[in-house]
Formats: C-alpha cells, sequence, structure tokens
C-alpha cells in the first residue's frame, strides 16, 4: 500500500486535533470536532476548507484551448481571461469520467494559460486520458501542479471580507464563477469566485510552502468574524443540502449527463469529443434514470446503495444520503425511474430492511437567502 | 429516575470491543446487566441524530444487534455484550441524544439484560484494557 499523500496543512490538521481519513490517496481533516458546526458556520459565517488534494493541471502553450475543446463536453476556446466553466470529460459511450472547473487565466506579467480542476479520486485517470490526447498536439504543454500548490476553499457570508483582508485583488468585484492571478502578501494567489457549498465563497490556489502562511493569516484576520476550519464531512453536507453531485455517488462511468441532469454542461453542436456521438443518440432516446432529491420520514439516514421502492417495486438506489443540518431531517438524491420521479412523488427507502416513507422534492435542499 | 445508590466509576465498569459497557449487581432473580456504550465511543461517533431501542422482553445473545446509533457522517449498530433477557430500556434516550455523550455512564444507560448465561463475561474487559484498546483506536 502506497503512503498517503499529505497537503502542505496536513501538520496544521493533525495538531488541532482532526480526524484523519484516507480520501482519494490523500490524508485529510473529516472533521475537526463536529460535522454541524463545521456545516454551521459556513452557513452563518465561513468555513474554510483544505481541498489540496483536488487535482490541478495546467496548460501552457498556443494549443492548449483546442486540446481542452477536443476533450471536454463543453467548449472553452471561448472561454476570455478571467473566466471559469464548469464542463465534463466523458468516454467514447457518454458515460461521466469527470466534472471539472477550466479556467482561462491571465498572470500580472500578461501570460495566458489554462487550468483545470479535477477530482482527486480521478486525478491520474483524467492525467492518462489527457496524454493520450496530448500526443497528437505538439502545441501545448501539460503539468500536473496538484503537489507543488495548495488549495483553500472559503465559504459562506463572511467569505468576501475574509478574502479581502488576505489578497491585493479587489474581489467583492470578482464575478461568479470569475478567476483572477493575484497576490497575498507579496506571494502569487490564484482566486476565484467559485465553491461547493451552495454558499457565496472563494477558492485560493497558492504554492504548496505559501499554504500554511496563508492559512494562519486568514485565521489572524478574520478573528471576530465567526470563520470555522471543516473538513470533508461539512463539505459532504453542504454541497448535498446545495444538491450538487458529487462523483463516486452522483456521478460515474455508468451514468450519462443527462441522467445527473447536467445536461447544460454538454454542447453538442459543431462538436467532436470522445462520447459526442453517443450522446447525441442518448439525448434523442427516452430517458431511463432521472437524479432527484428525496426527504424521509423519521430521523434514519438513507445511505449509498440503500434501494428506492414504489409499491413494493425496486425503482432506484439512493447514492448520497445525510442528516441536513439546516432542515434537521433526513434528505438524499437518488437515481429513479422518470415514471416516479415527479415532485411529491410518495416513494419509499429500503434501510436496511426497513422500509421509510420519502418523497421527491426539488433540488437544491438548500438556497442561502437572497441578498448575500 | 432510578437510583442504584451507588456513584458510576468508569473504572469499576466492564467493557466490550464493540465500545459497550456493562454494570453488573445481583438481585432476588440473579445478575442484571445495565447496558450503554462509552464516552470514548460516542465522542468518535459525534453528531449523533437517531438511535434506536430494543424491545423489552426480547432474548438476546452475546455479540447479537440490539439497536443502532446513526450520527451525519455513519450508522453504527449496537452488539449486546451478554446473554439474556431485555428487562428495560431507557425510552428518554432517543429525544435525548446528547445525554449520551453528556452522561455515558449514568442517564445514558441504554437497556437492561437480565443474565441467562454468565459464560460471556469472561469475554468483556476491565478498564485498563478497554483504555489499552481506545488508546490503539483512537
Amino acid at each position: 500500500m502506497h503512503p498517503l499523500a499529505k497537503t502542505p496543512l496536513h501538520d496544521w490538521h493533525v495538531d488541532q486535533g482532526a480526524r484523519m481519513v484516507d480520501f482519494a490517496g490523500w490524508s485529510m481533516p473529516v472533521q475537526y470536532r463536529s460535522i454541524v458546526d463545521e456545516h454551521l458556520a459556513t452557513r452563518r459565517a465561513a468555513g474554510v476548507f483544505d481541498i489540496s488534494h483536488m487535482g490541478r493541471l495546467r496548460f501552457d502553450g498556443p494549443g492548449s484551448a483546442a486540446l481542452l475543446d477536443r476533450v471536454l463536453t463543453r467548449r472553452v476556446s471561448d472561454l476570455a481571461p478571467g473566466c471559469i466553466r464548469y464542463s465534463l470529460v466523458t468516454d467514447d459511450q457518454g458515460g461521466i469520467l469527470d466534472d471539472v472547473l477550466v479556467y482561462h487565466l491571465q498572470t500580472p506579467s500578461d501570460r495566458l494559460y489554462h487550468l483545470m480542476v479535477v477530482n482527486a479520486s480521478n486525478r491520474q485517470k483524467i492525467v492518462r486520458w489527457l496524454e493520450t490526447h496530448l500526443a497528437t498536439a505538439d502545441d501545448v504543454q501539460m503539468q500536473d501542479r496538484t503537489e507543488q500548490t495548495a488549495m483553500i476553499s472559503v465559504q459562506g457570508p463572511a467569505a468576501v471580507q475574509i478574502v479581502t483582508a488576505l489578497v491585493s485583488a479587489k474581489v467583492s468585484d470578482l464575478g461568479y464563477y470569475r478567476g483572477v492571478v493575484t497576490e497575498q502578501f507579496g506571494r502569487p494567489c490564484t482566486v476565484s469566485r467559485t465553491g461547493y457549498t451552495g454558499e457565496d465563497g472563494f477558492e485560493l490556489i497558492v504554492r504548496a510552502e505559501d499554504a500554511p502562511g496563508v492559512w494562519q493569516n486568514m485565521f489572524r484576520a478574520s478573528r471576530g468574524t465567526g470563520i470555522m476550519a471543516a473538513g470533508l464531512g461539512a463539505r459532504d453536507t453542504l454541497r448535498l443540502e446545495a444538491g450538487m453531485p458529487l462523483y463516486g455517488h452522483e456521478l460515474s462511468e455508468r451514468i450519462d449527463p443527462y441522467q445527473a441532469s447536467l445536461g447544460f454542461a454538454v454542447n453538442l453542436k459543431d462538436r467532436s469529443f470522445p462520447g459526442r456521438d453517443a450522446l447525441v443518440r442518448i439525448k434523442n432516446e427516452p430517458q431511463t434514470l432521472v437524479r432527484v432529491g428525496l426527504e424521509l420520514e423519521g430521523r434514519r439516514v438513507a445511505r449509498q446503495h440503500d434501494r428506492v421502492l414504489r409499491d413494493g417495486q425496486a425503482v432506484g438506489q439512493i447514492t448520497s444520503g445525510t442528516f441536513s443540518p439546516m432542515l434537521r431531517k433526513p434528505i438524499a438524491m437518488a437515481y429513479v425511474q422518470p415514471s416516479v420521479s415527479d415532485l411529491e412523488a410518495p416513494l419509499t427507502v429500503d434501510i436496511r430492511g426497513r422500509s421509510h416513507e420519502a418523497r421527491v422534492v426539488p433540488l437544491p435542499f438548500y438556497k442561502r437567502p437572497t441578498g448575500q | 429516575m432510578q437510583k442504584e445508590g451507588i456513584t458510576v466509576n468508569e473504572e469499576q465498569l466492564l467493557y466490550s470491543s464493540s465500545h459497550e459497557w456493562v454494570r453488573l449487581r445481583e438481585d432476588e432473580g440473579g445478575k442484571v446487566a445495565t447496558i450503554g456504550i462509552s464516552a470514548f465511543a460516542v465522542q468518535q461517533l459525534t453528531d449523533l441524530v437517531f438511535m434506536e431501542l430494543p424491545e423489552v422482553g426480547r432474548q438476546i445473545a452475546a455479540g447479537e444487534e440490539f439497536g443502532e446509533v446513526e450520527s451525519v457522517k455513519a450508522v453504527s449498530p449496537l452488539y449486546s455484550p451478554v446473554d439474556g433477557e431485555i428487562i428495560a430500556v431507557n425510552s428518554e434516550l432517543p429525544d435525548r441524544l446528547e445525554t449520551l455523550g453528556d452522561d455515558p455512564y449514568e442517564k445514558g444507560w441504554i437497556m437492561k439484560v437480565r443474565l441467562t448465561d454468565e459464560s460471556s463475561l469472561a469475554r468483556l474487559m476491565d478498564y485498563s484494557a478497554y483504555q489499552k484498546q481506545c488508546s490503539e483506536e483512537g
């Protein structure tokens, strides 16, 4: 067995008494004290997450946009500098290999490049996939920058205030899904207005050696804001309340983008990428499964692989479930047959041999108050 | 609230490897075990949201599942450390899950079992052996 990879903030997590777990080959904090406290701090003030395990691939050279266009379900060659786009990588059958963010960035010295942030669990797979496509392109250099950099996510209503105090760029003016290469105390730092919690927030990419300093500066500069370090446990409950899919749960190679309600992230017109022709066909066929949100009666929590039933017949499967800290009830996402996917459809979930009432509800489960 | 006239001392309890504690007392009908889950286990679980108790009157074997505690993150089955008949359950507990953390060895008791066979007691650990297990897991 390989030793677990450690992020540059690993020692800080351990010093704080975080519970560390193996996540995709990384030793990561699942929680410091309480998942619920970390979740609520993020909704009410700010949660700060070490997400350095996420893969960061950099593409330099005149051919980088063209290369990315050949592998992504969405075009990125039309992305203006400073813009970020969510996209998928699909296999030849249209199955989802990963969901990614692609940044088009401009350094202060006006050098342009692309950055792709991929799931930790898919990093090696995507690097290999891209390398097979790179073989034909001599005007692109791909570098896996994951281990030379760190990534920190600051999420919640206080995130603007916290990140403003930290970096040179005026981040309050940064639009959603926009990014900028700036500085934090004289050190390079890429800031984007992105996140995975349903809150306003930012993700920072810094050099690995600068990460502990950035982290400390952030806590020092944010006293009194209600800022709290949050682990992967809260990251999961937050994204679930926000109705966001997670690779390995809602997304896999056996799921196509339309089943996952990610049709918006697929552009088929005048395009050529792996899976494109399969997706044209899939899009025109009746859908076999639909991703839905469920609310359950009682307090027992449905978990991945639990069966969903209608009148005793299996009609689907749970992909993620938790007890929602904001709604104070069990919530879940599932794939079900389209015939039972209407809102309010009464279903049951088999939780370890006992059936529990559930109903289809709109996603997201939780939406932050407007004006934040 | 039932008072047993003794101060609970966690050093005098017996423990199972699956983190249940056992307190034994004798009455006219034989040995009765009061069973709960250890402070260490509750601390490891965190963010409890649900608990299921067994039925009073049920016969239970050592190692058999008798209920579950569920946290935001995961569900954990509870295993009986003894053989016998369940004669009482702490029915207030599911509505006051915080009691499991606040007072795990007294108000946080889960069930009482009248022993039908004492042989399983030999497989339980004393406090120091249990502490050793916890330090290895923690």
